[in-house]
């Protein structure tokens, strides 16, 4: 049977809801499904992932050193715990795909990035070419499955758990090769791109910074998270971490509205997993229609307004 | 001080890939194939530092069969000293092309490794993250940012809830995110010029690499087609549909 380690993705404070979503991917794996919280002053963040549906344990490893997710650090003390693990998870956010690489090799093996399906505890799908084809790969027998869950394909699993918190030493001490010097968050009051139920986003249609604004404006009327297109943020118009497509986040909320984006190959694979896409774009011949469960054409700058207007 | 970059033959950026029918794979037949646009950003960075004096020679590597030469030449023209082909038939995973690239660096003494973020086509974003395990020294991944000063550098990653800095000491390995430069266009004399300069080819026997633990990738797809949508007329169609969905 399996034995599944999940490593939490927190903030210090609150467990990041990938972790939920990674406990998704880990039960279709099946068997007993443990998290290890690497961190700094984390009994919140503990008990938070305790209270997950279907966890069994939750490791603590407090150290001052773990406080920043420095992936040498962090790797080291989920190698040391990897032990008679069969599986070890992580999210496909940043933090896990800067940290579980680094975990596979110190286990020597390769690494599953991405699983949006699980077909046995073994073998899984996941996407290649930005979403384009979907690729079944097995890990041979006799290997631990070193893997990342594609966020956007699973749900947030349930509360109600009850796992013991056990309280683990670092197994290492700090690298002395890496440090942290400073994170300049972006994005303040509004609800996270990566797990907002509301999506609003723009692209390069939007022309300037100043005029991005209508996408804020009417994603904080509908309490909306903010996303733009690659394009987008390369001309400047928003901050890189709204960037959504094939190199930006994966995103998967239940109503996505796309204002003047064209739908780039690169775009769309970010957004194919939402419920409903919404496209606003004044070319009918736009790919983003071919994608979209309801298309309008017509020009962003008279809807938008027309928009709130409507639900004023 | 001796700069790797590794550059991978992909298939290109603007080519909208479709799977065999048999499943066998995604057609390539004709296709154009580049420089893994990532990679053109690492070595682009690469030469930037060399020509600001912080480094002394750009070596490019790529792993593959022999058509990985003509990415090799365009890494040559866009300014790399040199080139390194790693010939092999097989198509290597992360793991075993981090163990390609240790073993590169340890041959030529590089104390900093630039890699792309992730290749467009496997989509994996492991292989620097495997070298810097394997090599027992610091990751930088997904920099937007590259100041190097002395034996540091000061790496601003691009992570999800905004930009994060870190410092590390080298040698190192930096994988590199869209927005750290715009690689350089090359011209027709750069291009006569690379044909010039030195590319060597090396086996992964030579090397004493052996690949195992490979991942079976056993059958491609192309992905599940969304449904066709409507279309509205206007404002209040679109928020009245959205409505009776209960999606507002």
């Amino acid at each position: 049977m399996s034995k599944i380690l999940i490593i939490a993705e927190h903030d210090g404070e609150t467990l990041n809801q990938a972790t939920a979503k990674v406990v998704s991917c880990a039960a279709a794996i099946g068997g007993d499904i443990d998290i290890a919280v690497f961190g700094h002053g984390i009994d919140g963040v503990a008990a938070e992932a305790a209270a997950i549906a279907g966890i069994g344990r939750v490791l603590a490893v407090d150290a001052e050193h773990l406080a920043t997710p420095l992936a040498a650090n962090w790797a080291a003390e989920a190698v040391a715990l990897a032990g008679d693990y069969t599986h070890l998870l992580g999210p496909s956010t940043t933090l896990g795909r800067d940290l579980m690489p680094r975990v596979a090799a110190l286990l020597g093996v390769n690494q599953v990035s991405d699983i949006m399906e699980v077909t046995a505890p073994n073998a899984f799908k996941r996407p290649i070419y930005a979403g384009n084809a979907i690729v079944d790969v097995t890990v041979p027998d006799g290997l631990k499955v070193v893997a990342t869950a594609r966020t956007a394909s699973w749900k947030t699993a349930p509360d109600g758990g009850s796992a013991a918190v056990e309280t683990v030493a670092a197994a290492n001490a700090a690298v002395d090769h890496t440090r942290f010097v400073g994170m300049e968050i972006e994005g303040g009051e509004r609800p996270d791109v990566q797990s907002a139920p509301r999506v609003v986003a723009g692209g390069r249609a939007l022309g300037s910074e100043e005029q991005f604004e209508l996408i804020y404006r009417f994603a904080d009327q509908i309490g909306a998270g903010v996303g733009g297109t690659r394009a987008a943020v390369d001309a400047g118009y928003c901050p890189n971490d709204m960037q959504v497509g094939q190199t930006g986040k994966i995103i998967a909320p239940d109503l996505y509205i796309a204002f003047g984006i064209s739908g780039a190959i690169q775009h769309v694979t970010g957004i194919k997993d939402a419920g409903t896409i919404v496209a606003v774009n004044k070319d009918p011949e736009a790919p983003i229609f071919e994608v979209a469960d309801i298309g309008l054409v017509g020009d962003l700058f008279k809807v938008i307004p027309e928009l709130e207007a409507l639900l004023g | 001080m001796k700069i790797l970059v590794g550059i991978k033959r992909v298939v290109d950026y603007n080519v909208r890939v479709r799977v065999l029918p048999d499943g066998s794979g995604v057609d390539t037949d004709g296709v154009k194939m580049s420089v893994n646009p990532f990679d053109e950003i690492a070595l682009e960075e690469a030469l930037r530092l060399r020509d600001a004096g912080k480094a002394d020679e750009v070596i490019v590597v790529s792993i593959g069969g022999d058509e990985v030469q003509q990415q090799l030449r365009t890494g040559l023209a866009m300014g790399a000293d040199r080139a390194v082909q790693v010939r092999t038939g097989e198509s290597l995973q992360p793991l075993s092309l981090a163990r390609t690239f240790l073993k590169l660096v340890e041959r030529e003494g590089a104390e900093l490794v630039l890699l792309g973020k992730q290749a467009i086509d496997d989509d994996n974003s492991q292989t620097a993250q495997m070298l810097a395990a394997l090599w027992s020294r610091p990751q930088a991944t997904f920099a937007s940012r590259v100041a190097l000063d002395g034996g540091t550098a000061k790496v601003t990653r691009e992570v999800d809830a905004g930009l994060e800095t870190i410092e590390v000491d080298l040698p190192a390995v930096i994988s590199v995110d869209l927005r750290l430069n715009e690689p350089r266009f090359v011209k027709l004399p750069d291009i006569m010029k690379a044909k010039r300069k030195p590319l060597d080819v090396v086996t992964l026997e030579e090397l004493g690499v052996t690949v195992e633990g490979q991942l079976e990738v056993s059958h491609y797809a192309p992905p599940a087609p969304r449904e066709k949508g409507i279309m509205v007329e206007d404002a209040a169609q679109l928020v009245a549909e959205l409505k009776n969905r209960g999606l507002l």
